[in-house]
């Protein structure tokens, strides 16, 4: 019998079912560490464009979709990734030359819209930002705002606080909620129906997840329903959020995940000095995206030799004295 | 005639960033030299101070130098590893927030202290745009004190900034209050030639040290606006043990001292 809730597909069934040209969006991770790359190159190899993305601080993730022209607006805090690239490079460019819509928040900002998203409320008030130009310059008009119902038609809001000055706050900044239509998180493990376990810092992974219409999960291990329930306590998802599980060994790299491989510095040095120079960069990426029919054929470009130099030491969760360009 | 100094630029900015550290305090760090900062603070001045990041690791082991706040060293040994909101509640929560002592970088300072990490030019369509504000307008609106590490030329401190991305003393007087802030923001700049603080009243910056060989003089020449130096003394330079504890501790590979 068929177990209805057997999410298990390929990623790139996944990616076709529930990417679409305009979607809006969110991807896991942080800068260098457990962004779900592999997901992120199948949405550039299946050509998928005009996605809306909200991003606190997804690095490589991030300027690999705009590298590729899969984003035409941006809501973000923080576009770096890392050593190798303080600030993103196709996000700079795509910045100057007005190629992407961008709009700017802060990390927190944006961390509580998901969570406000997350728990059906329209917005969440903050302390942060007054007298900022975060508050004051919009990235998207009111026009274009009042003409697409998936924008909300103010920014940001600053009120009264409704109770006097009760906890030391005459005023508070008002941020509005996010509600995606997928995001996408790749997870040390997960089962079948969508349970998830994360090692090391969750980030805004769980707000972002809960806030999302559809949900893909990548995992490094598809582990069993039995594992997961014997220690429910280090579950961050539950599978009621989950749409589809795709089992993807190695499907953050090149940036990290914590208890298994760390980041290929070397791999972002060579992304972020190809992507300064557009002949490079569409060689690049002929190689390592469009040359690989997924994410195995990419890490067979990669190598072992890589993979065994970035694998984590059991006892820190990273690979102890790599070398880091 | 010029005298050679027993040390680096970078070494004395970084040790009077962690001059500025006092034990028990909760310091936000970013990577690089802030980090170096908070690492020499702990090692010299300040045993019971504690590393935290935005993304949510608090008192990480840090064996190794990490290059990111979402590096997979701070997460190896720390009290917590939590997640963004976390982090941020944290400072934005007035009982712990009052412990924490923020180190923040930008590419521009004004004469209030505050900084742009978004763009040069307009916002819009910028001539250079930078990486934003990720945590920095957060932690600069909530924590009554920050470092801001930068170096000191015309084209970074600044009449008017092109974006304020983190607030200082805003237009000075009481207009952070004003606009709903707490009490902070950017309270000390270090820099590679001095040491500036902000009036209590005015929230004017004013210059506090200029360093052994620097004169305020050249650093009025190397800031756009008018700045008060009547109050400036000489620093005093990092001593012997501070500097072996910095790079024989701290950096013994120089990852980040060169």
């Amino acid at each position: 019998m068929k177990n209805s809730l057997n999410k298990v597909i390929p990623l790139k069934q996944a990616i076709e079912q529930y990417v679409k040209n305009s979607s809006h969006i969110s991807i896991g991770g942080f800068t260098i560490n457990r962004n779900p790359m592999a997901a992120v190159y199948e949405i550039i190899r299946q050509k998928i464009c005009d996605l809306h993305l909200y991003a606190h601080s997804n690095g490589t993730g991030l300027d690999e979709l705009i590298g590729a022209g899969c984003i035409s607006k941006l809501e973000i805090a923080y576009g770096g990734n890392g050593k190798a690239a303080p600030t993103c490079i196709h996000f700079a460019r795509a910045a100057q030359n007005n190629e992407i819509l961008f709009e700017d928040y802060s990390n927190y900002m944006m961390s509580l819209r998901f969570t406000a998203g997350a728990m059906g409320v329209p917005f969440l008030p903050t302390l942060s930002g007054f007298g900022s130009d975060i508050l004051t310059k919009w990235g998207f008009s009111k026009s274009m705002r009042r003409s697409d119902p998936k924008i909300v038609d103010n920014k940001l809001a600053v009120i009264d606080n409704p109770f006097g000055d009760w906890a030391g706050a005459s005023k508070v900044v008002l941020v509005p909620a996010i509600n995606p239509d997928v995001t996408i998180i790749h997870v040390q493990k997960a089962d079948a129906t969508g349970t998830c376990s994360i090692q090391g810092l969750a980030f805004a992974d769980i707000e972002q997840v809960k806030a999302s219409k559809h949900v893909i999960i990548t995992c490094e291990h598809l582990v069993t329903k039995e594992e997961l329930r014997q220690n429910p306590d280090l579950n961050q998802i539950p599978f009621i959020h989950v749409s589809a599980v795709c089992h993807v060994p190695l499907g953050a790299y090149p940036t990290a995940v914590f208890g298994h491989y760390d980041y290929d510095s070397q791999y972002l040095r060579k992304f972020a000095i190809a992507a300064k120079n557009p002949d490079k960069f569409k060689k690049y990426q002929n190689k390592y995206i469009y040359g690989a029919k997924d994410h195995d054929a990419f890490l067979d470009i990669i190598g072992q030799e890589r993979i065994d130099t970035i694998t984590a030491d059991p006892r820190t969760g990273y690979s102890v004295n790599m070398k880091r360009d | 005639m010029k005298t050679i100094q027993p040390y680096t630029p970078r070494e004395i900015m970084t040790i009077m960033a962690a001059r500025e550290i006092k034990n028990g305090d909760i310091v936000f760090s970013g990577t690089g030299i802030s980090m170096l900062a908070a690492m020499a603070a702990k090692n010299i001045n300040a045993p019971d101070s504690v590393i935290f990041f935005e993304t949510g690791a608090i008192d990480s082991l840090l064996e190794e130098l990490p290059f990111a706040v979402a590096d997979p060293r701070i997460m190896y040994w720390a009290a917590a590893n939590s997640r963004l909101t976390d982090a941020f509640a944290t400072m934005q929560n007035p009982i712990t927030g009052e412990k924490v002592i923020a180190i923040l970088g930008a590419a521009q300072i004004d004469r209030y202290g505050n900084l742009n990490t978004t763009c040069i030019g307009d916002y819009h369509s910028p001539e250079i745009r930078f990486s934003g504000s990720g945590g920095g307008c957060d932690v600069a609106s909530f924590v009554p004190r920050c470092i801001a590490f930068m170096q000191h030329e015309k084209r970074k401190f600044v009449k008017k900034l092109d974006y304020l991305t983190s607030p200082g003393q805003l237009e000075g007087n009481n207009s952070r209050q004003k606009a709903g802030l707490r009490p902070g923001g950017v309270s000390v700049v270090v820099t590679n030639l001095g040491v500036m603080r902000f009036d209590k009243d005015t929230g004017k910056m004013y210059l506090d040290k200029f360093y052994p060989s620097i004169t305020p003089e050249k650093i009025l020449k190397n800031t756009e606006f008018d700045m008060d130096i009547s109050r400036a003394t000489l620093a005093d330079p990092p001593t012997k043990t501070e500097l072996t504890i910095l790079r024989e501790e701290c950096d013994p590979q120089r990852l980040i001292l060169d």
